[in-house]
């Protein structure tokens, strides 16, 4: 059975004033290599319905949700029911809103799920192992991890609804060490295809790191301007974007609520243009145009499931545009509707050139990052977050790099870091590092920072 | 009630032993060393409820199985989820497929340490009401009727309450014969009150400290745990958090709480006693560790008072099983003994590359879909024969801070800095405790923590702690593990004000 048979079917069995069903097809293939061998790999095929029903009732509207993997045709009215009854379990949802009224079906509907399977390294895999050789030549190790996933996403609902989406993700990490492995650094890139991915490109990037950290310079703790490449500018920008719930603002306990009552949207945050957007269409790094949601939550609601996706600025101008919202918070909080989005992109306006340019043209001292680890919130009140650097942090000097300082433990909000930007290339696509598991598509630019705080010192090399 | 079951029949209705026969006579065939097959079935129930209504519920079931290999030397792993023989056959093959892949890419042949065969076992945790046969309506009843309670109480502007269940079902069976079936169940209540202080001064929270157990829905009523005493408190300990002052930054004593200290433990112990970061499998993802291999016996990891163990044993642990994912029988051993390294976590490739007799215990993954890598078992700091109390610990400190419940954690790529907060922190004078203050964090390097650590509570202050959301691997795998301890006292800790870190 075909998963838009299951949809149809599953719909075909639904007896509540409404039903949405969202099935999904996956395929994953991995190698992982530590110390210049292959360690595990995969290939994995998984499949998953949800069922969500909605009953009416004299209070509200209730939905249930179920997930189950593998359903086959006998177990499907079970499964339906089973929804029905935790629907009918669950009393009046605070989201509840009319189901979304679907359109035209999306052209692909009727065609077969996209898979991935272990070919997509058909290039890749001879060039990872010709850079092990380099590597051994070298008295080099490699570690890392490359990944290609795709699902396709079939969305249905008893309101017209039939929407499908095939999103491919896929990343490869390199870890570089030296001898008795007393320096570290790493490269990542974010991928569709692999078709983009050049071994060699990213192995040069690794060699020239550690060329960097082979005169070490001792820093300080303390606040120092630093340099924060894509990735780890992405790492940051992910966790602003994911703390951006309206409700919770408007709830008054995040730092995105305005002491008092209400929101900060409309707030400046920096005295930089600075635009902070998400776009399903963003060329490279495109995902999933509409809603689809499994289950309800501060910024999802399974009754916007549908809801098409478009450009979103969340800071505009250097101003607080917009939070993350589901139609029950956008009337709650009266802002507009603004969605989650699976991509994030910031943007200097006016800024140029590649992080090498803006490590040339830094006078003075600064540190270059390498990427950011270990992020947790430690205030919620100001965003604060405590994490540390992690693969290398390099000293600059009059526009070039003269060595590398010791890791450190850093404190910072990403909301005040805002207002601090001192210098900022173009925006490029890049991997975060810290949250790749769950979020991939970004695209930054490298920024300087006034006085990031970098607390203490970590012996971590 | 009794907490012992049988495993559902639903789970042993499922065709494992034919897949695992066509699977391992595809991969007999085409000359594997080794294979296994795991059969697993997970299911898992999130209820969330905000200000005292259900915000939102998953409830989600995965079934699936995997063929793994040792085929000439490499490994090769493959998934699936149509529970066919047909396809258990056809997985074999590209578990087969994949090894050869790895072949002309690895340089180290794999070999696995000996284990006995068991034929026929089965294992089920010690659990009495499984919380799958709950009604949702009466979860989220008790849990509204908590968030309610609380919701009245003064200076309580908001409620979350949860309640995360899972329960794990797999069947394994390899080559050599051994043939596990085992069920575990799991479960995390959690409540979370917010206080927002009037004329803009800000927002604080307090959450409850109950831990996640390896035991059944009779926790949320008063097994292992006294919720009705916790929650009765909550409303004043936060009123206490939004009118503390905020914390002087500097050098304290610390009495750390069994609450706050497992979590520590956790980063600092747990992680860095794993031998896959020591040997750097991990180093492009979780990290590497300190406590490298060549340490092992002589590392100087703390104070003499220190001893620490893995197990995979503990009752109501939520690493406790009764083989692991390779086969490999649930054990008890020492990682750290007076202060030394003295052991290390392993799976049974890594236990012989290091020429250990057998591995013990630690592989695991968190889903069919997943190949199994060395996992963290209950990591636990053992208590002193006749320690002090809590207040007695409390009582040896002139000017310090008692750290109770976890909160904010981070630690570096090699288990050196960590960085911790807590639900609450107290002011310790002339040996009292003296109220609450705020915007603390405790931060320090591990070797010198556990080196400070001068105090160590008894047996009366032991209480196992422990997370659902350990990660490590890639692709990303979530484990469950406890981590039981007794209070303790570290001298001379840095503490930052987290006000003043943030720059304000």
């Amino acid at each position: 059975m075909t998963p838009q048979d299951l949809v149809e079917r599953a719909l075909g069995l639904s007896r509540t004033e409404g039903c949405v069903v969202l099935a999904q097809e996956t395929s994953s293939t991995n190698l992982r290599w530590a110390g210049n061998t292959l360690t595990t790999n995969g290939v994995m095929r998984g499949r998953a319905l949800t069922v969500i029903a909605t009953v009416d009732g004299a209070e509200g509207t209730a939905s249930g949700s179920l997930t189950r993997s593998n359903v086959g045709i006998d177990e499907l009215e079970q499964l339906v029911r089973s929804a029905e009854a935790a629907a009918r379990a669950a009393g009046p949802a605070e989201d509840a809103r009319p189901l979304i009224v679907g359109g035209a079906p999306s052209p692909d509907w009727t065609d077969e799920p996209a898979v991935t399977t272990g070919a997509v390294f058909e290039r890749f895999a001879p060039a990872l192992g010709a850079a092990f050789e380099r590597a051994r030549a070298a008295d080099r190790e490699l570690f890392g991890f490359a990944e290609h996933d795709l699902v396709t996403t079939y969305l249905g609902s008893s309101t017209g609804v039939r929407l499908r989406h095939d999103q491919p993700t896929g990343k490869v990490e390199i870890t570089g060490k030296s001898a008795a492995r007393t320096r570290s650094t790493y490269v990542g890139q974010a991928t569709r295809d692999f078709r983009d991915i050049d071994v060699d490109v990213l192995e040069a990037e690794v060699v020239r790191r550690l060329g960097w950290a082979e005169r070490s310079i001792d820093i300080a703790p303390g606040r120092h301007d630093t340099i924060l490449p894509p990735s780890a500018l992405a790492d940051l920008m992910i966790y602003l974007y994911w703390s951006s719930s309206a409700r919770e603002a408007h709830d008054g306990r995040t730092a995105f609520s305005k002491p008092g009552g209400g929101t900060r949207v409309g707030e400046r945050l920096s005295e930089l243009p600075i635009e902070l957007w998400s776009d399903p269409a963003y060329p490279g790094l495109e995902c999933e145009p509409f809603v689809a949601a499994g289950s309800s939550g501060a910024t999802t609601s399974v009754f916007d499931n549908g809801l098409p996706l478009a450009r979103t600025s969340w800071i505009s101008d250097g101003s607080l545009n917009a939070l993350l919202q589901t139609r029950a918070s956008a009337e709650l909080s009266g802002l507009s509707l603004t969605p989650g989005i699976d991509n994030l992109m910031l943007a200097v306006p006016g800024a140029t050139g590649s992080t090498d340019d803006l490590v040339a043209a830094t006078s003075g001292r600064a540190l270059l990052l390498t990427c950011l680890w270990y992020i947790r919130e430690v205030d919620p009140q100001t965003l604060l977050l405590t994490g540390l650097t992690r693969d290398g942090v390099y000293v600059v000097e009059d526009g070039e790099v003269i060595g590398a300082a010791t890791n450190f433990r850093f404190n910072e909000s990403p909301i005040d870091l805002l207002g601090r930007i001192s210098g900022a290339s173009a925006t490029q696509p890049c991997l975060p590092r810290e949250w790749n598991d769950y979020f991939t598509r970004t695209a930054m630019p490298a920024v300087r920072i006034s006085g990031f705080n970098m607390s203490t010192a970590s012996r971590a090399n | 009630m009794t907490e012992t079951h049988d495993v559902d029949p639903e789970f042993l209705a499922l065709p494992h032993r034919q897949l695992a026969d066509a699977a391992l006579t595809r991969c007999r065939e085409l000359g594997a060393e080794n294979a296994d097959v795991r059969v697993e079935r997970h299911g898992s129930q999130l209820l969330r409820l905000r200000d005292g209504r259900l915000e939102g519920s998953s409830d989600s079931q995965d079934t699936g199985f995997s063929v793994r290999v040792v085929h000439d030397g490499s490994w090769g792993f493959a998934a699936a989820v149509d529970l066919s023989p047909e396809e258990a056959a056809r997985t074999a093959e590209r578990a087969v497929e994949m090894a050869r892949l790895s072949r002309p890419l690895s340089t180290e042949r794999v070999v696995l340490s000996d284990e006995p065969v068991y034929a026929d076992a089965t294992y089920v945790s010690a659990y009495a009401v499984d919380p799958f046969t709950v009604s949702e309506a009466d979860k989220v009843a008790l849990l509204a009727e908590w968030s309610e309670r609380l919701l009245a109480a003064d200076g309580v502007d908001h409620v979350d309450a949860s309640s995360y269940a899972i329960k794990e079902q797999s069947f394994y069976a390899d080559l050599a014969g051994t043939r596990t079936t085992q069920q575990r169940v799991r479960i995390e209540p959690e409540v979370t009150v917010v206080g927002i202080a009037p004329n803009g001064g800000g927002f604080e929270t307090m959450r409850t400290l109950a831990p996640p157990v390896g035991r059944g829905w009779e926790y949320l009523l008063g097994t292992g745990w006294d919720w009705q005493g916790e929650l009765a408190e909550l409303p004043e300990l936060l009123r206490e958090r939004l009118l503390a002052p905020s914390v002087e930054a500097g050098t304290y004593d610390l009495v750390v709480d069994p609450t706050n200290l497992w979590l520590t433990i956790h980063e600092s112990v747990g992680h860095a006693t794993e031998l896959d970061r020591a040997l750097g499998y991990e180093a492009n993802y979780a990290g590497t560790s300190f406590a490298t291999f060549d340490q092992l016996g002589t590392l100087r990891y703390g104070s003499e008072l220190m001893h620490v163990t893995g197990d995979r044993t503990t009752p109501h642990g939520l690493s406790t099983v009764g083989y692991d994912d390779e086969g490999v029988a649930a054990q008890q051993w020492d990682l750290i003994k007076d202060g030394v390294l003295v052991g290390y976590q392993l799976d049974r490739s890594m236990a012989r590359l290091k020429g250990f007799d057998r591995s013990n215990g630690c592989a695991y993954a968190d889903s069919a879909l997943h190949v199994p890598v060395q996992r963290m078992p209950n990591v636990s700091l053992q208590p002193a024969a006749n320690g002090p109390s809590t207040g007695e610990l409390i009582a040896g400190v002139d000017d310090g801070l008692y750290v109770v419940g976890d909160k904010s954690w981070s630690i570096d790529m090699q288990r050196y800095n960590f960085q911790f907060t807590g639900q609450r922190f107290y002011r310790i004078r002339g040996g009292r405790l003296a109220g609450q203050v705020k915007d603390a964090a405790y931060q320090a390097t591990t070797t010198d923590f556990w080196g400070s650590m001068k105090g160590l509570g008894g047996p009366q202050t032991y209480l196992l702690g422990g997370a659902f959301n350990c990660g490590k691997a890639q692709p990303g795998q979530v484990a469950a593990v406890s981590h039981g301890c007794p209070a303790a006292l570290f001298q001379g800790i840095n503490i930052l004000n987290t006000v003043q870190e943030a720059g304000r």
